[in-house]
């Protein structure tokens, strides 16, 4: 062995390292490992003194009720199904007014621009197409996040989501996933890409994997909107009035149960075909319940969640309003873009109980979820005549009336937002991720495959059992 | 339009959260805005201990807080001012140790070794303290420079925890300063004691842990080797303790050369520091 003095190499001093481990007899070998945690616990012990009981009553009630394997997911759905009818309930009314006076300021608008004789592109451009486009994202968008957002973060500072990942955890394992991808659920419940880099969480290469695959089956901030918006129009509608809050409220449960439901399906096939291996354990802290501080839940869900998600459906609804506005004025062979575009789309889309400009709308939208029912609707009320839409039941006459939606198609609408493609900004996560363009492009396409095939078997069903 | 909104929103936030009115005078948020610092701030502690929190405080910025461990995942950097100086800080990964291969204690690790800050805040959650008190004396074992935020002790004192800080800082060997991130209170005397820290006005006599004569001697052995080769570092003990525990992460910076070549990322660093100031 060398001096310390002479040159040395990186193996020689693992080799000796190695060499002094096996030199030290048994009582230092078992040191080496205890001898922090020893000091660790004679600190504990000095500084710290415990007067009386250390976990309140309540505490412990709660977590026996919540994480009971009796009790802790039907609490788990009921409280999701709580918050959804507080924010359809709550959402309805401000959406309205939201509309009523947006649109009026539309209309206000575009006769100021005819008595000023603006040419008639100018006006249609920008008060027909890119302001109507964001008047839609602020009335129907802005209500149920205002009021979701703060009441799913009060949860989230309470401390239930550990309490969910440890609920969940069976379930996981048994479909070879890892019970922490709950949690990289939870962070997909605000943003799929968020949840995509909190799998890193998850040590297992291959369950990570699992979990960034699986994880654009949880509706995301900016699809959440448009499912519950979907429930109310549609799903509320189709019930009496007196269950209407509750029928559209269980729907956008349904939805995310059969979100979860794909991610558990999808998460057992991946670990027994191309992901295969077995759960790994860990170790779940369960954080204690706190209360949580309001004026900084209302900042951060308003701020953070509210603002910024909206601000994103803004500035991606601005370009394709104008878009849809020009693909809908640009005439060939007497047919507008829009029409020629929607009609070649036409067959895949009622093959999937959609139609050809829903199709469009999603391939529009790419980049970012929160625009597929306001470009749906520019394309509607662009492709065919102008018509006045103020609030959402006349959004229901609409959709009914001039563009023959049905349950189904809501149906199939809502299942296709919670299954398809990731939008852009994840699938770029995804790749920063995994630095692998397979994963990528299977992250990509594997959910457009369910999504296809989902909304194609639940549409011909549908159809072959006389409804729709 | 943007920018007037986030000014709004900064104002807001220091309204809401605390944070602002708990930072000593001569202060000011920089953000992201991470050019010509002078100094570094780490920010470790198991997960769930109001790491987020605090670097918000801190820095004016909106990391993910929320009650569930594992939020960050990623080392998150921000920017404040005090008193002339810049300083950047840097938060990283909760972690219960730094001893296995996880990925998110790999960068901990890695950042308390290689990125040499001038200062570590080990946040420790004072209602289970013996579990973060593993962590502390991990970190001790690499860096003097650390202040301990005793987090949660409101919690501790419903919790009927009779916690005795002073005696904590002299067992530890390091400033400990109690505090409670969500309201803010503490945050004001811990960035004192991290600057003190920083400064060099407070040396530090970091507890080290107890081990047998024979174990001593064979780390007194190893440590000139790897002295010899990484100069300057210091964190040989730990490195030679690490060592000859049969760590396959410190093998690894070995081997790949990354240990070696600590010498020039120093050098790097002070030269980034002299960079021209705005």
């Amino acid at each position: 062995m060398n001096e310390a003095g002479g040159i040395i190499n990186h193996k020689e001093i693992i080799e000796h390292a190695d060499h002094l481990r096996r030199s030290l007899q048994g009582a230092s070998q078992e040191e080496l490992a205890q001898a922090i945690y020893r000091d660790a616990e004679n600190i504990f012990r000095r500084v710290v003194r415990q007067k009386g009981d250390r976990y309140g009553e309540w505490d412990r009630l709660l977590d026996r009720i919540l994480t009971s394997p009796l009790t802790g997911l039907p609490i788990m759905v009921l409280l999701l199904a709580v918050i959804l009818w507080i924010t359809i309930i709550a959402a309805n009314y401000p959406s309205q007014i939201l509309a009523h006076a947006l649109f009026g300021i539309e209309n206000r608008a575009a006769i100021l621009f005819e008595q000023w004789k603006a040419p008639w592109w100018l006006t249609g451009f920008l008060w027909h197409g890119v302001y109507r486009g964001l008047a839609w994202v602020v009335s129907v968008m802005l209500p149920p996040m205002a009021i979701f957002f703060p009441v799913f973060t009060i949860l989230e500072d309470f401390g239930f989501l550990p309490r969910v990942a440890f609920n969940m955890d069976r379930l996981f394992q048994k479909c070879g996933a890892h019970g922490k991808q709950a949690l990289t659920m939870g962070m997909g419940f605000g943003c799929n890409a968020a949840g995509v880099i909190a799998a890193r969480i998850i040590d297992s290469p291959r369950e990570r994997l699992i979990a960034i695959l699986t994880n654009t089956f949880v509706p995301c901030n900016g699809r959440f909107p448009t499912l519950i918006m979907l429930a109310n129009i549609f799903v509320a509608a189709a019930v009496p009035s007196v269950w209407a809050s509750f029928a559209a409220a269980g729907a956008v449960v349904g939805v995310v149960g059969v979100g979860v439901i794909f991610t558990l399906i999808v998460s057992a096939v991946l670990s027994r075909t191309i992901l295969k291996g077995e759960p790994s354990s860990f170790v779940l802290e369960l954080p204690p319940y706190r209360r949580p501080n309001i004026l900084r839940v209302l900042y951060t869900s308003i701020i953070d969640r509210t603002i910024f998600v909206l601000y994103r459906a803004v500035i991606m609804a601005v370009p394709a309003g104008g878009v849809i506005w020009l693909l809908g004025n640009i005439y060939v062979a007497g047919e507008s873009l829009t029409s020629w575009m929607a009609g070649a789309l036409q067959p895949l889309g009622q093959a999937l109980g959609l139609d050809g400009v829903i199709i469009l709308a999603y391939i529009i939208a790419i980049p970012a979820n929160e625009i597929v029912v306001p470009v749906i609707l520019m394309a509607y009320t662009r492709a065919g005549m102008m018509i006045e839409v103020e609030g959402l039941s006349e959004l229901r006459h609409l959709l009914v009336g001039e563009y023959h939606w049905s349950l189904l198609t809501a149906v199939c609408l809502m299942l296709f937002s919670l299954l398809h493609n990731p939008c852009s900004t994840t699938i770029l996560t995804i790749w920063k991720e995994t630095r692998s363009v397979k994963w990528t492009a299977l992250g990509a396409l594997m959910p457009l495959g369910v999504a296809v095939g989902v909304t194609f078997i639940v549409a011909q069903t549908a159809r072959a059992l006389g409804w729709g | 339009m943007m920018e007037n909104i986030k000014k709004l929103a900064g104002c807001l936030r220091q309204l809401t959260c605390g944070g602002g009115d708990a930072c000593p005078g001569n202060w000011r948020y920089l953000g992201v805005d991470l050019t010509h610092w002078d100094y570094v701030v780490a920010l470790a502690g198991n997960p769930n201990t109001g790491k987020s929190s605090i670097f918000n405080a801190l820095t004016g910025l909106r990391q993910h807080t929320g009650n569930w461990p594992g939020k960050t995942v990623i080392r998150a950097e921000g920017g404040f001012q005090y008193e002339h100086k810049r300083y950047k800080l840097i938060d990283l990964p909760g972690t219960y140790s730094l001893l296995s291969m996880s990925a998110d204690e790999e960068i901990a690790r890695d950042f308390i070794l290689f990125g040499q800050p001038d200062c570590t805040i080990v946040m420790v959650d004072a209602t289970c303290l013996e579990r973060n008190l593993n962590l502390v004396l991990q970190i001790l074992e690499m860096t003097g420079k650390a202040v301990i935020a005793l987090n949660f002790m409101d919690e501790a004192r419903r919790k009927n925890m009779d916690i005795d800080s002073r005696r904590l800082a002299r067992d530890l060997g390091v400033p400990v300063v109690a505090t409670v991130a969500k309201t803010g209170e503490g945050i004001r005397p811990l960035i004192l004691e991290a600057v003190n820290i920083v400064t060099g006005a407070v040396k530090t006599q970091p507890h080290k842990v107890e081990r047998s004569a024979a174990l001593k001697q064979a780390i007194e052995e190893l440590v000139p080797f790897i002295e010899k080769m990484c100069p300057g570092l210091p964190s040989a003990d730990w490195i030679a303790v690490r060592l000859i525990e049969g760590d396959i992460g410190v093998r690894e910076a070995l081997l790949s050369g990354r240990l070696a070549s600590w010498g020039e990322k120093k050098d790097l660093k002070e030269e980034r520091k002299k960079g021209p100031r705005p």
